[in-house]
């Protein structure tokens, strides 16, 4: 018995030890000295499923490619105004149909490649001859017919390339600037082939270094970058760490920089802390509450009508989104092109709401399901919350509500087969326009997809049609303000918030602008 | 899994049968006399009458949100503080212990029915039957439960009810095997093997025999099962897969009020007390039914 | 012994096909598409129907059963829906992570726990065994997850004194070579890097441990209680502490069997327990691995992962009773 007595002491020694060593171990240095290298570390809630831009589908995938890529024009730091990127200056024919870019001499892939019409050839036509793996090259570019609206892509010279499209598009260029469209380094694609996406190569500030999956993502500073005395970090690290309330601690202990995915009720905690700073992000969100317009009695406009004046939004964001968000209107945020500053919401009125309801023959109010998202996704926090202030508002009016909620798959399942009465959903915009928020919504075409309200109006649907292909600027936006105006009244939803999901940070971060897309290159980002 | 409680069980002729004195009464005795086990009785009371009354003695209802008072600490108005819809956390704890009591009582009398059925079966009729059935609790407990757990909350949907059947299936194998090999040893019984040359039915001798002798050992595994039970409830309610809002589940009530762990720190501790004391409880009453009951029982 | 081993291998066959058969179709049940989870709200109907052919998801159920049980006699344990990789390679990392955690809380529940039992029972109904048993008992009724956010919001936010995520200092990642960081550090000379791991593994370690740590503190005391009934032990108590080495010699060796029990037992409750606790700390383990592979539907990753998992459990169990054997000749095996 000898042997346990040892293996006994062993455990002893090595428990003592742990606690020595635990009590005494200093904080680290965060290390960002004016000698040392510049490293930040940046949270977040997931890891990214590919690095491979054009096929990425998920927000993680993207934040990290939007630094080791870039496109042909790329959208301006605030907003989502057109700029040269890769491409310096374009022409677009009369009809709609030419477009031709002047591209960027001199820049090289990280591979030592150079960048060239023929590379963009390349990654286009790649994109074309797989629209099933290239989600976003076929919903943006795509014509329904599992063709494209790209007839042809042509190099024209060395740094000319010739865009031919079948029919006219509007968001052409606001397209373009997506950062699924990142030009990538043919020599690349062909060397690593499936695993491409582990490897990806392409011409923006950042080169990758390493991805060890669920732990990090790191890329480095790309000493060759065509713009003069950028970027200014020597290494980023992207680290999942799912937990909110975890993240937020990470961030507070130094384990990391910045971090997205801030809860909003802990807004108010980083900013009483003087080392700690909030980086707004611009909303290109909509949180809202979809009527389901086929079940009873949500069917009835003037049910829709009365629900809508029940709801006290105000209350919701100041409750739940730490004054980063405003009240909804429309079915858009006020940065896009087409918002329609003149259209008036339903007040916050219990007694108008009652005689509403009244009026619809529900004057003893109705019973619903309420459905709530289990998962915090960036326009809503924490729609089980907003589901409880909603109830109680709804309680106000007579209206009884049960919340009820499913794991997130099934979730969008149910409820677009329109199996939900009421239900929380939201959207963030991919491309800053309208188009992508209105008829993807809200257009009768996509009930069944992302029209989960299934709002069924034909006028409006005809409107938003004709604006895809209208491309004088002036009459696009008429043809949107008159579709949310059509909108307001019909009532499909009950618009909540926009949110801004913004970032928290260190207090010696500067330039850092979030942008409202969700992905920002960090290439000006630096520690003071 | 383990052999040594096989190989020891012939040597301790297992019955409280040849006792001749009232058992029950003998056991009451025991437990009165255990300090422990009364307290943890009296918990277990305190929050069963809190749990009957709470409609009646919550200073407030489940529900009733006040904006303009969220996040107050503890005071005289508010004994355990506001939550972030200002409702009063003592009362929310109050309709709580509810709900998870009834969680964990009827999820535990699930399992015992379950376990029982299934344990008899394999038992009584051994063979392939038992072979079968035995098989299946080893795989039940070859999976981590909570996993279990939540793979079955997925399929069914995340409420309440689907927890509570979620966490009587996930049991059922301890009651199982309990009830197996209580049969196995009184099917070697004596009177047992007469009963049967008798030609008594299976049904009656099943119902006059083998279940009255496993009455205690299922209340002390059922006593000690509730407080895990609760936990459980808890847990999958943690992960939003069990009560769903605005019902005051601890469990849940942990979960929304996560975010508040340093600005209100009450909203968070106070449920997770409640949630323990409730569960020392359980466990102190069962550990005291233990040794009043059975004690040659050991962990 | 050997054949007593060797049908308790044979034995493996049908409770690992009877799993494999149960979790395939307790995941099939779950309802949601996995292509549309994978690609997101943003998908659209073909992208969706593509997706799903591409992944074998419209074969009849029975055909994804065999080709998955035949992947899987095969040694392949198939690729991740979501991240395209073999599973095989992919899950080591995850697997490494838990196996250090659980292996350090059981290491702290051992000796916390044994040392706290015998000397409870050394000095009975004295404050220490009062106060030692509360404990335990307390430590087998908190809830482990609330237990790690408070740990956190102690120890790593209000007194920063360790870190509340992840398994390694971020800004100087471990070099992995077996995965197992404190090995790994150890092997590769770097102490500054073996503290920063032992440190990352503190307060989760520390939150898994309690459970087991409360109920080993109690049995060993129990157990302690009998041995110290026997004449022997009460004349040599009687000559008071000098004999206290004596009898904590011999508890030792008497709290073995025990300690073994608990440790086959509380395995499986670890591996549970580590999905919780797992999530609260962002550690890189095999729960959060198929927790989320749940949430995304990932049916190869979850297969594969409970495999894995109930596999180890059932393999640890039949150590541990071999094990009794090698410290107890009196128990045999038939």
């Amino acid at each position: 018995m000898k042997k346990w007595k040892l293996a006994m002491m062993m455990l002893l020694i090595f428990t003592l030890s742990f606690a020595l060593i635990g009590c005494g171990g200093d904080d680290d240095e965060s290390g960002n000295g004016s000698d040392e290298e510049k490293i930040l570390i940046f949270g977040r809630g997931g890891d990214s499923v590919t690095l491979d831009p054009a096929k990425a589908t998920d927000g993680e995938s993207l934040k990290v490619t939007a630094n080791l890529y870039e496109n042909l024009v790329t959208y301006g730091e605030e907003d989502t105004s057109i700029n040269p990127q890769l491409a310096t200056e374009w022409e677009v024919s009369e009809d709609g149909l030419l477009f031709t870019f002047k591209l960027r001499e001199g820049v090289k892939f990280h591979d030592g490649t150079d960048f060239n019409a023929e590379a963009v050839v390349t990654n286009f036509n790649l994109w074309a001859s797989d629209l099933e793996s290239y989600y976003y090259y076929n919903s943006q570019y795509g014509d329904g017919n599992n063709g494209t609206i790209i007839e042809e892509v042509k190099a024209i010279d060395d740094y000319t390339v010739e865009f031919k499209l079948t029919r006219s598009q509007a968001t052409f260029l606001q397209n373009m600037a997506m950062d699924s469209f990142g030009i990538a380094s043919p020599a690349a694609i062909e060397k690593y082939g499936e695993d491409f996406k582990k490897n990806p190569v392409g011409t923006g500030p950042f080169k990758f270094e390493e991805w060890k999956e669920e732990e990090r993502i790191v890329i480095v500073k790309n000493e060759d970058y065509w713009k003069e005395g950028y970027p200014k970090l020597d290494k980023v690290i992207f680290k999942p760490i799912a937990d909110n309330q975890a993240r937020l601690n990470a961030l507070f202990t130094g384990d990391i920089d910045l971090m997205d995915g801030i809860s909003y009720t802990d807004i108010a905690q980083v900013t009483s802390k003087s080392e700690f700073q909030m980086f707004e992000r611009k909303s290109n969100t909509i949180g809202y509450l979809g009527l389901t317009n086929t079940r009873e009695p949500l069917d009835n406009k003037l049910v829709r009508q009365a629900l809508n004046h029940a709801v006290n939004k105000q209350e919701i964001a100041d409750a739940f989104y730490g004054g980063y968000a405003v009240p909804a209107i429309n079915p858009m945020p006020p940065l896009i092109n087409g918002y329609h500053e003149g259209v008036e919401d339903y007040a916050f009125d219990v007694e108008k709401a009652k005689s509403l309801l009244a009026e619809a023959g529900y004057g003893d109010g109705f019973e619903m399901e309420l459905w709530a998202m289990p998962v915090p996704r960036p326009y809503m926090p924490d729609g089980r919350k907003v589901a409880q202030l909603l109830q109680k508002q709804f309680e106000e009016i007579g209206v009884t509500a049960e919340i009820v909620s499913y794991e997130w798959g099934t979730y969008l399942d149910k409820a677009k087969a329109g199996e939900a009465d009421a239900f929380l959903l939201g959207w963030t915009g991919d491309n800053g326009d309208a188009d992508n928020f209105l008829y993807t919504l809200l257009g009768k075409d996509n009930i069944g997809s992302n029209n989960y309200a299934y709002y069924g109006n034909e006028e409006v649907n005809d409107l938003l049609v004709q604006a895809q292909t209208e491309t004088d600027t002036a009459e696009r936006e008429k043809l949107y303000m008159e579709a949310q105006e059509i909108i307001k009244d019909d009532a499909p939803w009950i618009p909540l918030v926009h949110a801004k999901p913004s970032v928290a940070g260190k207090e010696n971060i500067i330039n850092y602008i979030p942008h409202m897309t969700g992905n920002e290159s960090l290439e000006k980002v630096d520690f003071k | 899994m383990s052999q040594v409680a096989e190989n020891q069980s012939p040597l301790q002729p297992s019955s409280q049968h040849d006792e001749v004195v009232s058992p029950w009464l003998d056991a009451w005795r025991k437990f009165r006399k255990n300090k422990l086990a009364l307290f943890g009785a009296i918990t277990v009371i305190f929050f069963i009458i809190l749990g009957i009354l709470s409609p009646w003695i919550a200073p407030q209802g489940i529900n009733d949100q006040n904006m303009a008072n969220t996040l107050q600490a503890p005071s005289s108005s508010h004994l355990l503080g506001t939550d972030d819809f200002g409702r009063d956390v003592l009362s929310r704890i109050i309709h709580g212990a509810r709900i998870s009591l009834w969680v964990g009582f009827l999820s535990v009398v699930g399992s015992i029915v379950m376990g029982c059925l299934l344990g008899i079966l394999a038992g009584y009729y051994g063979r392939w039957v038992d072979t079968i059935i035995s098989r299946l609790f080893d795989i039940m407990l070859a999976f981590p439960s909570i996993l279990l757990a939540i793979t079955i909350v997925a399929v069914l949907g995340p409420s309440l009810q689907n927890a509570l059947i979620a966490i009587a299936i996930i049991n059922v194998p301890n009651f199982g095997r309990l009830i197996r090999s209580k049969v196995l040893s009184v099917k070697q019984e004596e009177y047992i093997m007469a009963a049967k040359a008798i030609g008594m039915k299976d049904s009656r001798l099943l119902m006059k025999h083998i279940l009255p002798n496993s009455i205690s050992p299922i209340i002390v595994q059922g006593t000690l099962s509730i407080g895990t039970a609760i936990i459980e409830a808890a847990a999958l309610g943690f992960l939003g897969l069990g009560a769903q809002p605005p019902q005051p589940e601890w469990g849940q009530m942990l979960a929304e009020s996560k975010a508040y762990i340093t600005t209100a720190p009450w909203t968070m501790i106070f449920p997770g007390l409640a949630i323990m004391l409730t569960v020392l409880g359980f466990n102190l009453m069962g550990d005291g039914l233990r040794d009043a009951l059975d004690p040659k029982m050991k962990h | 012994m050997l054949t007593y081993t060797l049908r308790r291998l044979l034995m493996l066959i049908p409770v690992l096909l009877g799993m494999a058969l149960i979790v395939f179709f307790i995941i099939h049940a779950i309802p949601g598409d996995p292509a549309q989870i994978i690609l997101g709200q943003q998908a659209t109907e073909e992208n969706v129907e593509a997706l799903n052919e591409q992944l074998g998801l419209n074969e009849p159920l029975y055909v994804q059963f065999f080709s998955y049980l035949g992947n899987i006699l095969t040694g392949d344990l198939g690729e991740s829906f979501q991240t395209n990789n073999a599973i095989s390679e992919e899950v080591w990392p995850f697997l490494a992570a838990t196996i250090e955690l659980s292996f350090v809380a059981m290491l702290i529940a051992i000796v916390i726990g044994v040392n706290a039992g015998i000397i409870s029972a050394w000095f009975q109904n004295s404050w220490f065994d009062y106060s030692a048993m509360l404990l335990a008992l307390i430590g087998v009724s908190i809830p482990i997850f609330w237990l790690g956010l408070m740990e956190q919001w102690a120890f790593s936010v209000e007194l920063n004194w360790l870190p509340s995520s992840g398994r390694e200092n971020v800004r100087d990642p471990v070099e992995p070579i077996t995965h197992l960081f404190l090995i790994d550090t150890l092997i590769q000379g770097r102490l500054d890097q073996f503290v920063d791991v032992v440190r990352h593994l503190i307060l989760p370690s520390v939150a898994l441990a309690t459970i087991p740590m409360a109920i080993i503190a109690r049995i060993t005391r129990s157990s302690m209680l009998e041995v110290m009934k026997s004449d022997y032990i009460r004349t040599a108590r009687a000559k008071g502490m000098r004999m206290f080495g004596v009898v904590y010699k011999h508890s030792l060796k008497n709290a073995v069997i025990p300690v073994l029990t608990i440790i086959g037992l509380q395995t499986g409750l670890l591996l549970g327990g580590a999905i919780l606790t797992e999530t609260i700390f962002s550690w890189p383990g095999i729960g959060r691995y198929i927790y989320g592979a749940i949430d995304a539907r990932d049916y190869p990753v979850i297969q594969s992962g409970v495999l894995i998992v109930a596999t180890m459990f059932i393999f640890i169990n039949l150590i541990v009773d071999l094990l009794y054997a090698a410290v107890d000749p009196r128990i045999k095996y038939h």
